[in-house]
């Protein structure tokens, strides 16, 4: 079961490396949206703080949305999601796999930049530390989620769009409780701790629960 | 109790959108024999084939494996099949080496790098094996796909259009292969448009009218 | 006594009963509006002298917010059903509910913002509840986006039974994230509702309410299940023999 884990990711870090602008046209949304947001609203950095938790958790909510069409669309596309159909190996594992490979290479550039961000919108330390922790924690259950409505669009006329119809109302309470770390940290640091612990719940919960949904909207979807 | 290996389809019956495909299809296919598929095109070799492979639910009817259906069977009836549809299956950003030995891998097959680079010289790529696969030509491509037959050992093979795209050459090597592996005791279930003389092996034909 | 309920399973013997049933229940819904609209215009008593006349907006608002919640309780049912028996009945009553559940949904924000403006001095406000309530239009909108986006019907059923699922397992976590945004604290604009404070007749009107929006989800459920029947099954012999098809 490692050994297909390990063989699946490899295999999507390497197309991945040799397409590597599709990586960085994710990340350069998140910097490029963030970047916006001073220019229509204003350059106060009273304001910009205050507005930062939510900017900067919206933004990684659309640039992971923005990559999920991909997530299976070039292996439905080219036969090999038949293949991995047909595997032996346990279809929930081949799809953890894939998720990985995809926050490997859309979520934790975000994190990793995170600080960048920080500079624009003037957070002090701690709270750039919290904003990378929680987008540490957020954004695999973003991937995990994403992941059933990736599965379910594929192949559909307007795919992309539905994606984000279908999938973002679930991303709330993620967008809630991250941006509550962020602005908690900013304020009080009363509850960090349960902010933090909420988020971590999520992410167990969705590991656990999503790779079955996904494995079976899969199988719908090359019926 | 030793199950005789054989794969069944019981009263089968598939539709597409609200258009009957076919009813109440049954046959069985035995060790050594070889199961030709034909019907014009949209006749639904495609969606039988699926359908014998679990890749799709019929809309009644059931097939089995070894006396027992293949919704039961899950993991172990895949592990005792090969799968070849339309599409190669094969990722055109990596070389033919790396989209052998993931496709093995998938299979939970143990080969070494040896035994992959002999696959794909018996198919003709001796030199383009490091290429990634999209500088390949139509042929080559299938070939790639192909040579993960070479390299299998399951009983069951079930093949939608092995032959298209494929030099004589190519064609001659490939009947060679199945000709091979149901005179080994396997089973091979195939759709072909062309006329091929296959040589060996017990041939039944299933003809889908619709 | 004793009903073969499976028999109904079959579209070929629902569609008949269907049809008979409609009447019935679209009668009865008429009726039962009829009369809660009246008991709640003319027999309820001016209690509530804080909250005017405008409270009585109580007898639609309240009863089509339940049947939002309640019909996407069902849709799930249905869906769920299908998955598990892989019936195709329950697949169309699914799909029939949701443009229904829905619509009470709509409902239940527009009279609710009409309630809000006299009585909370805003159109809208993001209390908890609101919002939940505005999410699960979402999920709604979403489920029927992603059946009509698939032309066969078979994997438009299953896909959308999964997102149902997966919407239903998420529905109480976002309901709760919702409301306690702050871990510390939850708080919400809405009055902790009981019904044992309730006045007896405004009580018995908005029940009567609830159960003329119930006969009319059947009913209107009913008559689109039929459609879909019709659609789905047009070529077999049963519906090319019905006289509704064969003169129309």
């Amino acid at each position: 079961m490692l050994r297909i884990f390990r063989t699946v990711l490899w295999r999507d870090l390497l197309l991945a490396m040799r397409h590597k602008t599709e990586v960085l046209t994710t990340l350069f949304f998140f910097i490029i949206v963030i970047s916006l947001f001073p220019l229509g609203i204003g350059m106060d950095k009273a304001l910009l703080q205050k507005i930062a938790p939510g900017v900067v958790w919206i933004a990684a909510l659309l640039a992971s949305m923005l990559a999920l069409e991909r997530l299976f669309a070039s292996d439905y596309e080219d036969g090999t999601l038949e293949q991995m159909l047909l595997s032996p190996q346990p279809l929930f594992v081949i799809v953890l796999a894939k998720v990985f490979a995809h926050w490997l290479l859309t979520g934790l550039p975000l994190v990793l930049i995170a600080p960048l961000v920080g500079l624009q919108y003037h957070l002090s330390g701690e709270t750039i530390l919290m904003t990378m922790l929680s987008l540490l924690l957020g954004t695999p259950v973003l991937s995990l989620l994403g992941a059933i409505g990736a599965a379910l669009t594929l192949g559909l006329r307007g795919g992309g769009v539905l994606i984000s119809l279908l999938i973002l109302p679930l991303y709330i309470p993620v967008l809630i409780y991250g941006a509550g770390a962020v602005a908690d940290s900013l304020l009080s640091h009363n509850n960090v701790q349960s902010y933090l612990l909420l988020l971590t719940g999520f992410l167990i919960l969705t590991l656990v629960l999503t790779p079955w949904a996904t494995a079976a909207a899969l199988r719908i979807a090359v019926e | 109790m030793i199950r005789p290996m054989s794969l069944q389809a019981h009263e089968l019956s598939c539709r597409r959108g609200d258009r009957l495909l076919f009813e109440n299809l049954s046959f069985q296919i035995n060790p050594g024999e070889l199961l030709l598929v034909e019907g014009h095109n949209g006749c639904g070799k495609t969606t039988l084939l699926k359908t014998l492979v679990s890749l799709r639910q019929p809309d009644s009817g059931y097939v089995s494996w070894q006396q027992q259906a293949i919704g039961q069977w899950g993991d172990e009836y895949r592990a005792q099949l090969l799968w070849l549809g339309h599409l190669n299956g094969i990722k055109l950003d990596l070389s033919a080496i790396e989209n052998l030995t993931i496709a093995c891998a998938l299979q939970g097959l143990q080969v070494s790098g040896q035994d992959v680079m002999q696959a794909l010289d018996r198919m003709g790529l001796y030199g383009y094996e490091e290429l990634p696969v999209r500088f390949l030509s139509q042929g080559q491509k299938r070939r790639t796909a192909l040579a993960f037959l070479v390299l299998n050992q399951t009983p069951l093979w079930v093949l939608d259009e092995p032959f298209t795209a494929l030099d004589v050459k190519a064609v001659d090597f490939l009947q060679g292969v199945i000709g091979q592996h149901v005179e080994q005791g396997g089973m091979v279930i195939l759709t072909t448009h062309q006329q091929v003389d296959l040589t060996s092996g017990s041939i039944n034909r299933l003809r889908l009218a619709a | 006594m004793n009903i073969n309920w499976f028999k109904y399973a079959a579209p070929s013997s629902f569609y008949p009963l269907a049809g008979k049933l409609i009447p019935w229940f679209m009668g009865l819904a008429l009726l039962l509006s009829l009369l809660g609209l009246y008991w709640g215009f003319f027999k309820t008593p001016n209690v509530l002298t804080h909250q005017k006349e405008y409270y009585r907006i109580i007898f639609i608002h309240v009863p089509a917010v339940w049947m939002g919640m309640w019909l996407y309780v069902m849709m799930v049912f249905w869906a769920l059903v299908g998955l598990v028996f892989n019936t195709r009945l329950s697949y169309m009553f699914a799909s029939a509910i949701a443009p229904t559940g829905a619509l009470f949904t709509v409902i239940g924000l527009w009279t609710g913002a009409f309630w809000g403006q006299p009585s909370w001095g805003t159109w809208w406000d993001w209390d908890p509840r609101m919002t939940s309530f505005l999410i699960l239009l979402f999920l709604y909108i979403g489920y029927m986006a992603l059946q009509s986006a698939i032309d066969d019907s078979r994997r438009a059923d299953k896909a959308s039974a999964i997102l149902a699922l997966v919407g239903l397992v998420m529905v109480p976590v976002i309901y709760w994230s919702v409301n306690c945004p702050n871990p510390a604290e939850c708080s919400s604009l809405h009055q902790e509702s009981s019904t044992q404070q309730i006045e007896p007749n405004i009580f018995f009107a908005m029940m009567v309410m609830v159960l003329a929006f119930w006969f009319y989800a059947f009913g209107v459920v009913c008559m689109r299940v039929r459609t879909l029947i019709l659609q789905r099954e047009k070529h077999t012999q049963w519906v090319q023999e019905l006289e509704e098809v064969q003169h129309g």
